[in-house]
């Protein structure tokens, strides 16, 4: 009873710490990505001098997020006169939690044998993951349409309802270029379409969802990138130019704002894994080891496969990342009409189009393939 | 626009090509500055207090007062430098000079840093050559206004930069620092 209660526990601290640590370390990856991407060295300066020595450790600027930390819970937590006290407290918060939520259906390898026990490697076992990912998504649009609401700010009610309008864009979008996805694979479980992406299509393709559905995963990558909010689709806050919803937040309500971009990022990032890149699956890695095509196997221990599968999924995450961070950094701002444009008269009639394609093929091949 | 272009897709992949393409090589060049290859720079970055650009020798930085042998200042007190400046930044009073060859020099020489526009009239109006915007010294601060007016013995006491551009006197500290 005692293990049962830890096993969960174990489950769910693994996934807390892997994305609140991802999400953490985003700040610096942001930093020294754009920089590299730019012929920049990026933030070097955050150090920490070893206790009676004359040692500074600056280690690739990683203190950065530290200082970042530091700099944010020791600002001033400003409320303003006339905002709604509870919603202006809460709306980072939620922001933060659904974030964080969202992750927990998605499975970070496949079921890990100790003894007798079955322990299945995600957070929660849901039979409708793929729904409750997009719930907790979608519900982490509350607490920016709150951030807006309650500042008692006309500029951050307008960025709240532009907010409010780009996630329902890109929520659709993501809802319906999913479909292809689902309808190939037959499940609403990320677990069963993850175990179902390790087939081979032809003998040696892995059967991976980019493979399968890569209209879907251009639409949902473009959609996903909407819904964390961030360049080329950043109307709601705009760094730069345009006033945001979090206008009035500052310290580390700001922060948490920002947090919860970066943990949509890694959530996005997942998602995309388990459903486009295979999930947790290594090519040509069974339960008992490497079987390769051309007849030759490799035989693993269970252990070591697991590990091999947490660790694919996990780059596979990282990659990710990185292709969303350097779309980040490449492009610019799309216009609010035109990110409406693209949302509506291109992502979701072309998400349909997928959802009508697979249907025609897996009526004609009778079977899915 | 043209229709490819109005597709986004391959204009997008076109750039993230090029990023991507910055991002590897300037990485490949970081690894093998990391390495060991110090020839391998992966930035144009220089990292100012440590590393400095080399100023150009016609740079106008911080003016200084040209000494004769005697160390006595080369200014005469014509107040040429006083009349031409567009800032009024320059106050001059003027006084006998102990050798009777030498008609004036000044008694009090003072700049306001803080009201100068760093034209460099007044080098070009000194008929003595006696003020000169050498030092390469850039980095001149004050928490107030008054520590940004400079006196005759501190102009007096920089030297000017050396081939390098790189400064060869110190900044001088103003001593009512927290005036």
């Amino acid at each position: 009873m005692i293990l049962d209660f830890g096993i969960v526990f174990g489950r769910v601290a693994f996934v807390m710490m892997f994305i609140l640590n991802l999400g953490g370390l985003l700040t610096w990856v942001e930093r020294k990505q754009s920089a590299i991407m730019q012929d920049r060295i990026g933030a070097n300066r955050a150090s920490i001098r070893i206790p009676f020595t004359r040692i500074q450790l600056r280690v690739l600027g990683l203190f950065h997020p530290l200082a970042d930390a530091i700099k944010m819970l020791t600002k001033e937590d400003f409320l303003p006169a006339r905002a709604d006290r509870l919603l202006f407290q809460l709306a980072p918060f939620v922001s933060v939690f659904f974030g964080l939520a969202a992750f927990a259906s998605i499975p970070f390898g496949d079921t890990l044998r100790v003894g007798d026990r079955v322990i299945p490697l995600q957070a929660i076992t849901l039979n409708v993951g793929v729904l409750y990912v997009f719930a907790m998504l979608s519900l982490g649009v509350y607490g920016v349409m709150m951030a807006g609401w309650s500042s008692a700010n006309n500029y951050a009610l307008l960025g709240g309802q532009r907010a409010a309008a780009l996630m329902i864009t890109a929520e659709i979008a993501i809802g319906a270029s999913i479909m292809g996805v689902v309808m190939w694979y037959g499940s609403l479980d990320l677990q069963d379409i993850a175990r179902a992406q390790g087939g081979l299509l032809f003998g040696w393709i892995p059967k991976w969802g980019i493979v399968t559905q890569p209209l879907a995963f251009i639409l949902f990558l473009t959609a996903g990138i909407a819904a964390t909010k961030r360049i080329p689709f950043d109307m709601p806050e705009g760094e730069s130019e345009i006033i945001g919803y979090f206008v009035e937040y500052s310290g580390m309500k700001f922060g948490m704002f920002a947090m919860a971009d970066f943990l949509e990022t890694v959530v996005v990032a997942g998602l995309t894994t388990s459903l486009f890149l295979g999930g947790w699956q290594v090519p040509y890695l069974y339960d008992t080891g490497f079987r390769f095509p051309w007849g030759s196997s490799v035989g693993l221990p269970h252990l070591l496969v697991a590990l091999l599968q947490v660790g694919a999924f996990s780059f596979k995450v990282v990659v990710m990342i990185f292709i969303m961070m350097l779309i980040r950094w490449t492009l610019p701002r799309f216009r609010y009409d035109q990110a409406m444009r693209l949302g509506w008269l291109g992502l979701f009639p072309l998400s349909i189009l997928n959802i009508v394609l697979t249907g025609a093929v897996l009526l004609a091949w009778g079977s899915r393939p | 626009m043209k229709t490819g272009q109005r597709f986004y897709l391959r204009e997008v992949l076109a750039g993230l090509v090029l990023t991507g393409h910055h991002f590897f090589a300037n990485m490949g060049k970081h690894i093998a500055h990391a390495l060991g290859r110090k020839g391998a720079r992966g930035a144009v970055t220089i990292q100012y207090p440590e590393e400095r650009r080399p100023y150009s020798p016609r740079l106008r930085s911080l003016h200084r007062l040209v000494r004769r042998e005697d160390g006595s200042p080369r200014c005469v007190a014509c107040m040429m430098c006083e009349t031409v400046c567009p800032a009024r930044c320059i106050y001059i009073v003027a006084d006998e000079h102990p050798n009777p060859e030498i008609e004036k020099m000044p008694s009090r020489f003072d700049i306001d840093l803080g009201k100068c526009v760093f034209c460099g009239f007044c080098v070009e109006a000194c008929p003595e050559d006696a003020i000169r915007m050498d030092t390469g010294i850039l980095e001149f601060s004050s928490y107030s206004r008054l520590g940004m007016i400079y006196t005759k013995e501190m102009l007096l006491a920089l030297e000017p930069a050396g081939p390098d551009g790189v400064p060869r006197s110190p900044v001088p500290i103003p001593a009512d620092r927290t005036v």
